[in-house]
């Protein structure tokens, strides 16, 4: 398709929405180098607030949880996704086990997150008044962020899995690999950047995540989203432009590995092709 | 038991349903005891009554149906259904909006080379894996009093002189819109990168004007991209919680806000709280099985 054929309206919204998206990121990043406390006129340039930033000892315990969370989190949901992707793909199930897992793994992704946050809580207070361990906390926290990320690393491995195929496994059968060394030398290997993939999107869903942090944390286990809006509630302070200057810089960073690592494996594959 | 041949092995369809069954098996009793049954046992607790002191009488009554509907021991009042009512509202024009700026976006990207395409999309989805909280809150200053879109608006007589975009019905659409905007724009892209123009150029042969070639050559096409556009958008605005709290001000109250009282806030009614999550529970089902019905299979 050729830029001609666009219509000149069409750009003008498409840069609208662009605007729409980008502007109160850049509204923050600037905010967050305001001497001006109130923020309403430019005060001069300033470090000032990431310093007292990193002196704040509620943001450090709130960075150690994030962490914490986003790590453990992430490890659990990609092993597990990982399996379920590959056990989802390479089995001959019939149309309708095919359906529930297609089901299973599609209903996370649409369900608004205050309706996994409530069912979530509720169940955790069922659960409490067998043993202690759900009292909310961190644990209880895992759990929850584990529960939302397994479908977006399942979508992320399955989606690469369809497009590696069948060819290549029957390929290395054929030139005597077992099936277990045909997975592991031959699939995994081109799997690996896509599961990295869903690692990172899944690491940084929580690191973002507030709705169910939100309902499901304890009094110990603030995360740095809950921070913020905890800060808002009481008045705000420009800290707060730092920090999630800090927070979305990171986000973008691990989010542009993300897009140039894919990009760049194709291209190295296409020169292989050449 | 007949033996076939799976990736290059000669063995039987069962033999490789339990091997599958053992890879699946973690990641779905995982999603079986932290998803299905919670939202099963969500369904349980909404037909339960709220205890004194805001515990759970575990009696079957379908006294949150009737308080949904406003129906309370002081008689009828519309407060719920005028809520439910402003979600929808809100949550339809949200995707419309989003629709209709979706849609030039998702043909301007695909407008370009392969390589800038991909760039751009990334372009586009990276603010959605920014958070949510921190956005909003660059709304909030944004559309404050003393900001440039507020004196414009005042000039042009949008809003009188004492007023201000936030907090109010204005600064909760733009600040939706933003929001899901990403979500509205990559399956659309995906639709846009798998059209056939082969047909538009057929459509154009045959003399249709621009409006019918659109119509019939582009958007029939277009459709699953559209429907999932739509289920990725309406669903989780009509759960949105965050944007209304901080940009619609105290009065503006929408499902999400009022689940989050019947959990934490003053209101301290859980079974109700169930009951509000049921709500978007059908919203849900209902849009992934006009998603399915309509060919959809992935988001992605």
């Amino acid at each position: 398709m050729s830029n001609r054929r666009l219509p000149f309206s069409a750009r003008i919204i498409a840069y609208i929405g662009l605007l729409l998206l980008y502007v109160p990121l850049a509204m923050v990043l600037i905010q967050s180098f305001n001497a001006n406390k109130h923020g309403q006129t430019w005060g001069g340039f300033t470090f000032d607030w990431y310093l007292k930033l990193f002196d704040n000892a509620m943001v450090q315990t709130a960075t150690v949880n994030t962490v914490i969370l986003a790590v453990v989190s992430t490890l659990i949901s990609t092993i597990l996704g990982t399996l379920l992707a590959i056990g989802i793909h390479r089995t001959p199930w019939g149309k309708k086990m095919q359906n529930f897992f297609d089901m299973s793994i599609n209903i996370p992704v649409v369900t608004p997150d205050i309706l996994m946050a409530i069912a979530l809580v509720s169940v955790f207070a069922l659960f409490r008044s067998f043993t202690p361990i759900f009292d909310p906390g961190m644990l209880t926290l895992i759990i929850a962020h584990v529960t939302f990320e397994i479908s977006f690393v399942v979508l992320v491995v399955q989606s690469r899995l369809v497009s590696i195929g069948k060819d290549q496994i029957e390929a290395a059968r054929d030139l005597y690999a077992s099936t277990a060394g045909a997975w592991f030398r031959v699939i995994l290997p081109q799997l690996s950047t896509a599961i990295i993939a869903g690692a990172l999107l899944a690491f940084t869903l929580s690191l973002d995540d507030f709705i169910i942090s939100f309902f499901v944390s304890g009094p110990k286990s603030t995360t740095l989203p809950l921070y913020i809006y905890g800060s808002l509630k009481r008045g705000i302070s420009p800290q707060i432009h730092a920090l999630s200057t800090l927070i979305f810089s990171i986000t973008l960073f691990v989010m542009l590995i993300v897009s140039l690592k894919g990009s760049f494996k194709r291209k190295k594959r296409h020169k292989k092709s050449i | 038991m007949t033996t076939e041949v799976f990736e290059g092995k000669l063995t039987t369809r069962s033999h490789m349903r339990k091997f599958g069954l053992l890879l699946t098996g973690p990641g779905m009793l995982w999603l079986l005891v932290f998803l299905l049954l919670p939202t099963i046992f969500l369904l349980v607790m909404a037909f339960a009554e709220r205890g004194s002191y805001g515990t759970i009488n575990w009696t079957f009554s379908f006294d949150n149906v009737k308080k949904l509907l406003g129906f309370s021991s002081f008689g009828w009042a519309a407060d719920n259904l005028v809520i439910l009512w402003r979600s929808f509202k809100i949550a339809v024009v949200t995707t419309l909006l989003c629709l209709a700026i979706g849609l030039p976006m998702a043909f301007w990207i695909g407008a370009h080379s392969k390589k800038v395409s991909t760039l751009l999309l990334a372009l586009v989805m990276v603010p959605s894996c920014t958070n949510l909280v921190i956005r909003t809150y660059a709304w909030m200053i944004l559309l404050g009093t003393q900001m440039p879109p507020t004196w414009l608006a005042r000039t042009l007589g949008f809003i009188g002189e004492a007023e201000s975009l936030y907090p109010g019905t204005f600064a909760v659409y733009i600040g939706m819109v933003s929001c899901m905007l990403p979500f509205a724009v990559l399956p659309l892209y995906t639709s846009v990168e798998r059209l056939d123009w082969g047909i538009v150029e057929a459509s154009r042969d045959l003399y249709a004007g621009p409006i019918r070639t659109f119509y019939h050559g582009i958007l029939s096409q277009m459709m699953p991209g559209i429907v999932a556009s739509v289920v990725l958008t309406l669903v989780p605005t009509l759960g949105m919680y965050v944007v209304s709290d901080l940009l619609g001000g105290a009065k503006f109250i929408l499902i999400g806000n009022l689940i989050q009282q019947q959990f934490f806030g003053t209101a301290l009614d859980w079974p109700f709280g169930a009951m509000l999550g049921i709500v978007l529970i059908i919203s849900s089902v209902l849009s992934l099985v006009v998603f399915q019905k309509t060919g959809g299979k992935s988001f992605v």
